[in-house]
């Protein structure tokens, strides 16, 4: 499954990530090599240090590698300027993350268009959209609320519809139940798993906890910056 | 579909803003008084250079005015119980000029003479007004009845005369005006029409009183004379001036000053003392045009500062927003948003404000003008250009002074700001 095919959706060839901390070079990634498929679901884990954080943001195009190439849907990543970059974003990825962060002044609704609105659509179809969405989270009785007035589950079930809006090829993934006791978190993780199973997306998550690991069919171990070991789990 | 979605920005730029009614409204505050002072300031400026102006145009930007000036008197003469002064213009002065400088068209000769005017029971002090039938056609007096003197009045040496509105009114009453004999001194005139009143007109004497009566000049020099006795406690004063006024209509605009120069040369040269002035209504209209420059310059530096201020404001509290809200800007960067549609929400934000600003700026500018009026009776013209002006310093106010919070919002590391607590 993990084979370097040209189908696969994500492919990393020995990438480096090197960030310049005041006169010291810190190297967060150091030689990562990687082939994802479409239709899986992939936990990155490790201690903290490891290297998650960075390599879910060069999986997310919010960076580019130092060097090594980054191949998302065909197109490679580190070749492309900060506007190419959001337009990657805008188009192929969703981003769920471990404080929601989602914008307090807008409501359900807006939270959920946010990503139709940057792709220019119409307000009445963005609308149907986002309704759609809430549904699919179970929250179409709170569209009209603000973030504030919901639970903390109910607030990342918001954020999901919102990384869901723009139909992604990648949903990203950082610490989604971390802000979460686990009855909540737990069913956050069924509603990506079941994302996972029926529509087949392809989910990308970083986690420190095993316990959500195992909603996931691939295990990444991530050591100093290096792939320790990964393994397919079903 | 580009209208809805700068109509969705605007919006959400406001509902931005209503986050924090407090802080929005004093910052617009600044623009508020920076417009409104703008626009009271330069109604006010308007409205008085406007009336100035009004008020020389009206007598003719191609008229020079020549005007008899009494001297200072020499103290020998006032310890006299009877005296004399001879001065003022001559019939000669007006021939040599209209008859040696070339870019004269007209010349229209005025004499003044207070008479007493009779109507049946009625009486009253009138200025006679001796003058040509030019006069007519130079200063354009609208005429409500009758005619106005002809060539045919001079030459035939009528006993002709016009009324102006008021004096007909006191004067004339009820009675039937055109035709009407009116008795001036001994001799009696026949009222052949009445020309409308013009209220005084700045600093310039001109025959505009308002109880004149206009004959013909040959008539008034014949009935009475050039001499002007005038009795005062014990003493008499008499003066002895040929004409009080020369109006000179010069061919084309430019040749105004070179003609009111050559006139000066010629009446120094004429006239041992200066008993006379020289008004060159141009000339003081471009007076009043380089002062109303210079006032509108004081004015806006005055502006320019106050909305700087204004601006300054703005964008303070732009750069405490942009930092407030670093998170969001993370979240719309992760999401997909370009750094230009950043710049282009926060540009909104702060064009809202300071429109809004500039709008209810625009109102209280309107209003003080119209209590300025009403309360201190001044003229004041708010126009539209100055209405037009402030919403546009508004919007480039908010344009200048939001951009630089706006790139700087754009230019945030989406990671960095992602975590920004």
């Amino acid at each position: 499954m993990a084979s370097q095919t040209a189908q696969s959706l994500v492919v990393l060839e020995d990438v480096h990530k090197i960030y310049a901390m005041g006169t010291q070079q810190v190297r967060a990634l150091g030689g990562v090599s990687l082939s994802i498929d479409t239709g899986s679901f992939w936990a990155i884990m490790g201690p903290s240090g490891s290297g998650k954080s960075t390599m879910l943001n060069l999986l997310g195009c919010l960076d580019r590698p130092t060097s090594g190439h980054y191949i998302l849907n065909g197109q490679d990543v580190a070749l492309l300027d900060d506007d190419k970059l959001s337009e990657l974003r805008l188009r192929q990825l969703g981003f769920i993350f471990q404080s929601f962060n989602l914008i307090p002044q807008l409501t359900v609704q807006e939270n959920i268009e946010l990503p139709l609105y940057y792709l220019g659509w119409e307000a009445r179809p963005s609308a149907e959209r986002a309704r759609e969405l809430a549904e699919l989270v179970g929250l179409a009785d709170r569209f009209y609320h603000r973030p504030m007035e919901l639970s903390g589950g109910e607030q990342q079930r918001v954020a999901v519809a919102r990384s869901l809006a723009n139909d992604p090829v990648v949903l990203l993934a950082d610490e989604p139940t971390g802000n979460l006791d686990t009855v909540t978190g737990r069913q956050i993780m069924e509603l990506l798993a079941e994302l996972n199973n029926k529509q087949g997306k392809t989910i990308l998550m970083v986690t420190h906890e095993p316990d959500i690991a195992t909603y996931a069919t691939h295990h990444l171990h991530l050591r100093d910056g290096r792939i320790d070991r990964w393994e397919k789990t079903s | 579909m580009q209208h809805s979605r700068i109509f969705r920005n605007v919006r959400l730029g406001i509902k931005n803003l209503m986050i924090h009614k407090l802080r929005s409204g004093l910052t617009v505050l600044g623009m508020v008084f920076g417009v409104g002072s703008v626009i009271a300031m330069l109604s006010v400026g308007e409205g008085a250079s406007r009336e100035a102006m009004e008020q020389i145009r009206k007598l003719g930007s191609n008229n020079i005015i020549i005007t008899a000036m009494k001297p200072v008197e020499d103290d020998s003469a006032s310890i006299q119980r009877v005296r004399m002064s001879i001065y003022g213009l001559l019939y000669e002065d007006e021939r040599r000029i209209r008859e040696t400088i070339p870019t004269v068209q007209q010349t229209v000769p005025i004499k003044l003479i207070r008479k007493d005017g009779y109507l049946g029971e009625r009486s009253m002090e009138l200025r006679i007004v001796g003058t040509t039938p030019d006069w007519f056609e130079l200063v354009a007096r609208k005429v409500l009845a009758g005619r106005v003197l002809s060539q045919r009045d001079t030459e035939k040496k009528a006993a002709a005369c016009l009324l102006t509105e008021h004096g007909a009114r006191r004067l004339l009453a009820t009675q039937n005006t055109i035709g009407e004999s009116v008795r001036i001194g001994p001799d009696h005139f026949e009222v052949v029409g009445i020309i409308q009143t013009e209220t005084a007109s700045g600093g310039i004497q001109t025959p505009d009183q308002e109880v004149d009566a206009y004959i013909p000049l040959n008539v008034a020099r014949e009935r009475y004379g050039d001499m002007v006795v005038r009795r005062t406690a014990g003493a008499q004063e008499r003066e002895l001036v040929e004409l009080h006024q020369v109006l000179v209509q010069v061919r084309s605009i430019d040749q105004v000053e070179s003609t009111a120069e050559a006139i000066e040369k010629m009446l120094r040269h004429f006239h041992q003392k200066k008993d006379y002035r020289i008004s060159v209504p141009l000339a003081l209209l471009k007076q009043a045009e380089a002062t109303k420059r210079t006032f509108n310059i004081v004015l806006g530096s005055i502006a320019g500062i106050s909305l700087l201020v204004g601006g300054i404001g703005i964008m303070n509290i732009m750069l405490a927003t942009v930092t407030e809200r670093t998170r969001e800007i993370g979240i719309r960067r992760a999401i997909g948003a370009k750094q230009r549609q950043i710049i282009g929400q926060f540009l909104i934000e702060t064009i809202v404000l300071s429109t809004i600003g500039g709008l209810i700026g625009i109102v209280i500018g309107v209003l003080i003008p119209w209590v300025i009026t009403v309360l201190a009776q001044m003229p004041t013209i708010v126009t539209s250009w100055s209405i037009l002006l402030a919403l546009g310093i508004s919007v480039s106010v908010g344009i200048i002074f939001g951009l630089y919070p706006a790139v700087r919002a754009a230019r945030l590391d989406p990671i960095a700001a992602l975590r920004h607590e």
